[in-house]
């Protein structure tokens, strides 16, 4: 088999350094969702009519997401002999000026560039690769994203692609979920259940048929990590489902990704083509006698399509819901009742790396208990926001303060949230825990698929905690009491206590409820769904009780709870905030300190942010005295 | 057989027994709302959840295990039925006074079995989703707003009439049944059986003019020759209800739309209770006797005159088998086989 893939990866890489080594600049743009969102197709399109213009011979390659979402969009630059550099933030007229100063006049542009991959950059650009956004990082399953493109299989090749595929075929089936075993493998959808384990129970029984899953539904709010894998490096997914295949004794796999992923879908169908033209993929795999077929399947936007039973259910044309217990495993009874092996989109694309590399390599990475690394969306009040992949048992603080370079305007960190509407918020005390599977469950958060949002001094925990319910509510499915009616009954208890309704003994029945939920619910959704209550209770219990007993929202968020009003002191009167007013409840004229007529103010907070910083005499007060006694001047 | 030990009481139950049929033998009762003995399990109310083996499982799936120790009553087991109960009732109609199942509600028994406290209900916030009510078919209705989602119905029109006319449709919260393209019921290929309406647990289904009987009388249902047993709800001289005879072997309790609702014809003024002969011109009252034998006359002069197949004679699918049987035999011994059948089509 190795002998056929030889001839493969032969022709991949005379392709491959035709382009390499032609005398031509190479143009690298970050086209995944995130960059297109920013702009980059127009920066596309300027670029080529530039180099048109100009009559340069350039190659222009759309990439993915090489993670660094803050400087979206990323134009790399590689000039022959030059190492590769990265100018950020680019817009359509930056853009012109990178080729005409880089590539016509050969100034590369400090002032635009992040910095440089590789070896032997200018002076006055930063190395990358040594800089706090890239030194803490190891990347192992986003190795390619941003790199190369996704929609070139030889790119894939050259970079090492397929050739765990090419050597295990032939070899025996135990052997392959051996060094899965070995290596300690641990599902990256989230629950952390041992890889090899569960190929090993697809392996054990005997059917006609057996079903390979990618679960690609990814849905936690702020979490974009699968997609971008799928952007950006599809055929490392595809190996792995091949290889999951044939480790299992399966002939047909499916991609279970949800519809609102087009990019990713478009970029699937193109690599899962291309794997076929070379002989990767389809009937009799390098001339083996293992045939192996993929089919994506389209989820129509339940977030309950990520659990297992119900993604089965969804694939079967049936309504989208979890099957309760006692029920049979997947791995024996899955999709059409044969049996599944279904695994998330990085823990796909990380085996093929395992079985070339070997168990022992991943082992060195990461911890005992949780081996390899963590691929995490660092989003929310955080400076670099981002794609992110560090080794397991990483500081968590090490992640917010390093990589994400710390809290936005400086301002004071309050806490993080990891796991997504199933995770929990961990304070600053927090920070020094390390991140792998067990610790974080620990803490009272999880891992999750690897969703993680930083929240600042300027953020309601019970506003947060009320974000995440509602999005559990909206997405319950509906099955089961606990999960359907229990989410709902907190929500309102939650919209209760942020809207100055709270009533003492709320967080007593929200504790009580959300022990309910996690026993009587039947699938991981209902049971992991009060968890950003419980954590932030736990851990941020004062907050909820100002909200309950003083009717205050010491963060200064909650709307029924606030009242802006200004300083007739500091007020200089110039204007500026009656102006912005959008419902004209501001009065004053000049040199007339302002009003604001709280009848009329819809606490939209313009007022607040228009107010010059010098003058700073908007404010915002909480709490039943204050309000009482602003209300009670006004008569 | 496999044996178990409930609430300290020892018994034996054959493999396949789920904890919930284990618990009906050994007399022990368990709330449950979603279960019905004629239908697959659902397991959503999770309200019968027990205490096995140290594990929280519904006692309606879960099967028995040799050994097992099922404890139905811990303070675990009873916080969680409390409060799954007290979520139900927070978005339920609780208008029971005027719910033509009240006393008959199985979320009042159960309601009553896990006790529940004005104190705690305090604290719960109240929503109903005010979804009006179906009234499109004729024959019985659906209030939404107190539907419990046990999908008792829905089972019922899938497993015991295989008619699937309703599902679950939206989502969480917003779950409610109906049909498809959330259509009213009539618009649908619900075939108005009402076999939902009877294991409706709650006052959702509701039949459109509701009357209770003062007794019952068994019959068969005269619609066609399948011959259903029922019991007819009379109150006064008035046939006001029909049931199905679970007891009849024939039906065991199931009837179709004819059986459950057509019965106005029984009180209707327009209903022949004689024969009726034509006199001059004009349908006179008559007694069987004088039925019969100007048939018989009738018959006998065309069959003199014509021949017999000259006659011949059509058979009803109202008649029970043996009915036509007989009546086949006769036209046959009268030397003809023009015989024919409404249901022949």
């Amino acid at each position: 088999m190795t002998q056929k893939f030889d001839r493969i990866e032969k022709e991949a890489r005379e392709a491959w350094e035709k382009s390499e080594n032609s005398n031509t600049p190479h143009i690298y743009i970050g086209c995944a969702t995130c960059g297109n969102a920013t702009g980059a197709q127009s920066v596309v399109k300027t670029i080529k009519n530039k180099l048109d213009e100009k009559n340069i011979d350039a190659v222009v390659k759309e990439v993915g997401c090489i993670g660094m979402c803050f400087a979206e969009v990323l134009v790399d630059v590689i000039k022959p002999g030059h190492p590769r550099i990265s100018y950020h933030g680019v817009t359509p007229e930056t853009a012109e000026e990178i080729v005409e100063s880089y590539l016509v006049n050969d100034d590369h542009r400090p002032d635009l560039a992040l910095g440089y991959f590789g070896e032997g950059g200018p002076d006055d650009v930063e190395h990358i690769e040594s800089g706090d956004v890239f030194k803490n990082q190891r990347r192992v399953i986003l190795k390619n994203c941003g790199i190369i493109d996704p929609e070139n299989i030889n790119e894939y090749i050259v970079h090492g692609g397929y050739r765990g595929l090419a050597e295990i075929i032939g070899r025996k089936q135990e052997e392959i979920i051996d060094i899965l075993k070995d290596s300690g493998l641990r599902g990256r959808g989230g629950a952390g259940f041992p890889t090899g384990r569960k190929w090993e129970s697809c392996l054990r029984p005997q059917a006609d048929q057996k079903y390979v899953i990618c679960n690609a539904d990814e849905g936690d709010p702020g979490a974009f990590m699968d997609r971008s894998v799928l952007e950006g490096d599809p055929h490392s997914v595809i190996e792995g489902m091949i290889i999951a295949g044939y480790a299992i004794g399966s002939s047909k796999g499916y991609f279970y990704v949800r519809a609102e992923y087009p990019l990713a879908i478009k970029r699937l169908r193109k690599a899962i083509e291309q794997a076929k033209e070379k002989n990767l993929l389809g009937d009799n795999i390098l001339g083996s006698d293992f045939s192996f077929d993929l089919e994506i399947f389209q989820g129509a936007g339940a977030f309950v399509c990520g659990e297992s039973t119900a993604l089965v259910m969804s694939i079967e044309g049936n309504r989208g819901w979890p099957k309760p217990l006692p029920r049979p495993r997947t791995t024996e009874e899955g999709l059409w009742g044969k049996p599944t092996l279904l695994n998330n989109v990085k823990t796909f694309s990380v085996v093929p790396q395992i079985l070339s590399n070997g168990a022992d390599w991943f082992k060195d990475i990461g911890t005992e208990g949780s081996p390899g690394t963590a691929v995490f969306a660092l989003t929310g009040k955080i400076k670099r926001s981002g794609l992110i992949e560090v080794p397991m048992g990483i500081e968590l603080g090490k992640i917010i303060r390093e990589i994400g370079g710390g809290i936005l305007d400086d301002k004071k960190f309050k806490a993080v949230q990891t796991g997504g509407p199933s995770g929990g918020c961990l304070p600053e005390d927090k920070l020094d825990l390390a991140v792998d599977f067990d610790t974080l469950v620990k803490a009272g958060s999880m891992m999750g698929s690897g969703g993680m949002v930083v929240i600042d001094e300027s953020t309601c925990m019970v506003d947060v905690a009320r974000y995440f319910l509602d999005f559990t509510f909206e997405e319950s499915c509906g099955q089961c009491v606990p999960c359907r009616q229990g989410t709902q009954q907190m929500l309102e208890v939650l919209n209760d206590i942020c809207e100055g309704r709270g009533r003492e003994g709320d967080i007593e029945h929200l504790l009580e409820l959300g022990d309910s939920i996690i026993k009587g619910s039947i699938c991981g959704l209902g049971q992991t769904a009060p968890n950003p209550v419980l954590s932030t209770v736990q851990y941020f219990r004062d907050e909820y009780e100002a909200h309950i007993k003083d009717k205050a929202c010491p963060a200064l968020v909650c709307k029924n709870l606030i009242i802006f009003q200004i300083d007739e002191e500091k007020c200089s009167a110039c204007g500026r905030c009656r102006k912005a007013c959008p419902v004209e409840a501001i009065s004053g004229e000049k040199k007339v300190p302002h009003k604001i007529d709280q009848s009329k103010c819809t606490k939209c907070g313009i007022c607040f942010s228009e107010c010059p910083e010098r003058f700073s005499a908007v404010e915002r007060l909480t709490g039943k005295e204050k309000l009482a006694a602003v209300s009670g001047k006004e008569g | 057989m496999l044996k178990l030990n409930i609430n300290g009481l020892e018994i034996e139950v054959e493999k396949g027994t789920t904890v919930l049929e284990a618990a009906e033998k050994a007399g022990i009762y368990i709330p449950t709302l979603c279960y019905h003995p004629d239908l697959p399990t659902f397991g959503g109310c999770r309200v019968c959840m027990v205490d096995a083996d140290s594990k929280i499982v519904t006692a309606c799936r879960a099967p028995v295990t040799d050994g097992m120790v099922v404890k139905t009553d811990t303070e675990d087991v009873r916080k969680l039925r409390l409060t799954n109960v007290e979520l139900i009732l927070a978005s339920h109609n609780q208008d029971c006074q005027s719910c033509s199942r009240n006393n008959s509600c199985k979320l009042q028994e159960v309601s009553a079995f896990v006790g529940i406290n004005p104190e705690r209900m305090k604290r719960i916030r109240r929503s109903v989703e005010e979804v009006p009510v179906d009234v499109s078919n004729p024959f019985f209705h659906r209030d939404h707003t107190k539907c419990i989602l046990c999908g008792i119905c829905i089972r019922t029109c899938e497993e015991i009439n295989g008619v699937e006319a309703i599902d679950f449709a939206f989502r969480g919260f917003h779950t409610r049944v109906s049909v498809l393209g959330d259509k009213p019921l009539k618009d649908s290929k619900c075939e108005s059986c009402g076999e939902c309406l009877v294991r409706c647990p709650t006052g959702s289904l509701f039949l459109a003019e509701p009357e209770f009987p003062e007794r019952e009388v068994e019959s068969v249902c005269t619609y066609c020759g399948v011959g259903c047993g029922i019991k007819l709800g009379v109150r006064g001289e008035k046939v006001v209800k029909v049931t199905g005879n679970k007891d009849n072997t024939v039906n065991r309790g199931d009837l179709c739309v004819k059986g459950r609702f057509g019965f106005d014809f029984i009180n209707h003024p327009d209903r022949l209770t004689t024969p009726l002969v034509k006199k001059n011109g004009k349908f006179e009252e008559t007694s069987w006797d004088e039925a019969l034998d100007f048939i018989a006359d009738k018959m006998s002069d065309i069959k003199a005159k014509h021949g017999a197949d000259a006659l011949a004679a059509i058979s009803s699918a109202r008649c029970t088998t043996e009915e036509n049987y007989l009546f086949q035999k006769l036209m046959r011994s009268m030397g003809t086989n023009n015989i024919d059948h409404c249901a022949r089509l």
